[in-house]
């Protein structure tokens, strides 16, 4: 029987393990500790930790969330900070870096809890820097005794990393006392607090129901430090935003249509169950599908134009300008595209 | 008599953060670490009792650690192992195992001879602890555990 050359058994030869795993595991040698004395270049130590690149591509590929930017970068220079006084001997406590994140519907929410993981690996905080996204019905076990498991095997996942625990608010239900979410709060309280240096928990949902959550469960606020609230875009951002989509789609508004477009965002946005970035998304969707529409109806010979070019036709023929115009149809049945319920996995066009 | 078995077996016990390293290499290998523990240490019993499943989809020492804290508050009377299994096609099998922890007291093994026709003498380890019942072999207390 042969073995596989890569992997048999046997300790690995050296010379052999240069085309291994073993290649990587040179221990980096840490920054010199530093005298009373010494000073040192503040630019510089943050270039050497290509935190500073980290941050700017944060702030480019973000549109707006300045408070959310602000916070991003105090805790970026908090563990730099921490870093050099560790050097000069000081003591640094490990700050806790649990966090909130509040706001509306389709404000960026998740796809920020998403990018902090490699955020805060970049920066030293976390050793892998994964993210394990979470909601009630992973933390939630459905008959006795299943949720502890249930909670600690994904606690144990996220170590290392970040666990986001999206629109946590469901975890306690108060009408339902015999509910096991309250079980989940407790070990996940529980966790939180002995093992912060493993794991940081992330809580994303709506405002006003964070806020029932938080008064119901005072231990959870007190335990997060990081309470951070999305802000809504204005209409700038939400074109800017929209810009960057279709340019990832590779497609592009014809003057006329980028009038009409802005029109259109000014229209929806006073709106109800207006959800920012999420409702850009699927407007933008849903003129792809008008362009097709009269793409097809039109028949003939088209070319590569045609097919990245969407006209004014196709963003005037929505609903929203239906129901605004003189002697509008009275507005029909309950707009799909910005259900708040519709949460968690759709805000990924933000960035 | 101190038990040895496994991989680092002639090697001062391991610290926790010696234990992290070895966790945090296997799990660079992609090997799927588990928390197992047993009272009979007899170099023959090879399948100890599991100490929750397998950790297939942990990615940082500290998750396998804190298992092993946990089994080790459980069962303090017991002997604990780490071992590793290595998935990947040709290989399939414990890649890595190792003793975290161990009794207090350890009584060690007597070696029975057997004398069998013409002479012949037929050899076998009987552990001192194995004349107690499975649970109470270590305990000094006498707790059992619930298995």
């Amino acid at each position: 029987m042969s073995q596989p050359a890569s992997r048999g058994f046997g300790m690995p030869r050296p010379d052999a393990a240069a085309n291994g795993a073993a290649a990587a595991e040179e221990p980096p040698s840490g920054p010199p500790p530093l005298e009373a004395g010494d000073t040192v270049e503040l630019s510089e130590e943050q270039q050497a930790q290509r935190v500073a690149a980290m941050l700017d591509e944060f702030d480019r590929e973000f549109v707006g969330l300045a408070p959310v930017k602000a916070r991003i970068r105090e805790i970026a220079a908090l563990l730099l900070v921490d870093r050099l006084r560790q050097r000069y001997g000081l003591t640094s406590s490990r700050p806790s870096l649990h966090m909130c994140f509040t706001g509306s519907p389709g404000t960026g929410k998740t796809t920020v809890a998403t990018h902090m993981g490699a955020l805060l690996h970049e920066l030293g905080y976390l050793r892998t820097g994964q993210l394990v996204s979470v909601t009630r019905d992973d933390l939630v076990g459905q008959y006795v005794g299943h949720t502890a498991p249930k909670t600690k095997e994904v606690l144990k996942r996220a170590m290392g990393g970040v666990l986001l625990i999206d629109e946590a608010y469901y975890l306690y239900r108060p009408e339902n006392e015999r509910d096991y979410g309250q079980e989940a709060i407790e070990i996940l309280l529980q966790f939180m607090e002995a093992n912060r240096d493993d794991l940081v928990v992330i809580l994303a949902g709506y405002a006003d129901r964070m806020d029932v959550f938080f008064r119901s469960n005072p231990g959870m606020a007190s335990r997060i430090a990081h309470h951070i609230d999305f802000p809504d875009f204005s209409l700038d951002e939400l074109i800017r935003i929209a810009a960057l989509m279709l340019d990832r789609e590779q497609y592009q508004l014809s003057p006329a249509a980028e009038v009409a477009f802005r029109e259109y965002v000014g229209l929806r946005r006073g709106q109800p169950r207006f959800a920012n970035a999420r409702s850009m998304r699927n407007a933008i969707d849903r003129m792809r599908l008008r362009q097709a529409r009269r793409l097809v109806a039109a028949g003939g010979r088209i070319g590569r134009g045609d097919l990245m070019q969407i006209s004014e036709a196709d963003v005037r023929a929505s609903r929203v300008f239906g129901s605004a115009g003189p002697g509008g149809r009275p507005p029909g049945p309950p707009d799909r595209r910005s259900a708040p319920s519709g949460g968690t996995a759709a805000a990924s066009g933000i960035g | 008599m101190r038990i040895t078995q496994g991989t680092f077996s002639y090697l001062p016990d391991l610290t926790d953060e010696e234990i992290a390293a070895q966790l945090r290499y296997a799990i660079d290998q992609g090997w799927a670490v588990a928390v197992e523990f047993t009272d009979d240490p007899h170099p023959r019993n090879v399948l100890w009792e599991m100490w929750g499943l397998p950790m297939f989809d942990i990615s940082d020492a500290a998750a396998g650690l804190h298992e092993v804290t946990a089994c080790r508050r459980a069962y303090p009377e017991h002997y604990i192992r780490v071992s590793a299994y290595d998935a990947s096609l040709g290989r399939q099998t414990t890649a890595l195992s190792f003793i975290v922890h161990r009794p207090a007291s350890e009584p060690g093994f007597r070696l029975d001879r057997q004398d069998a026709a013409d002479r012949r003498i037929r050899y076998s380890l009987h552990p001192y602890s194995a004349q107690r019942p499975a649970g109470e072999r270590y305990a000094s207390n006498g707790q059992g555990h619930p298995g």
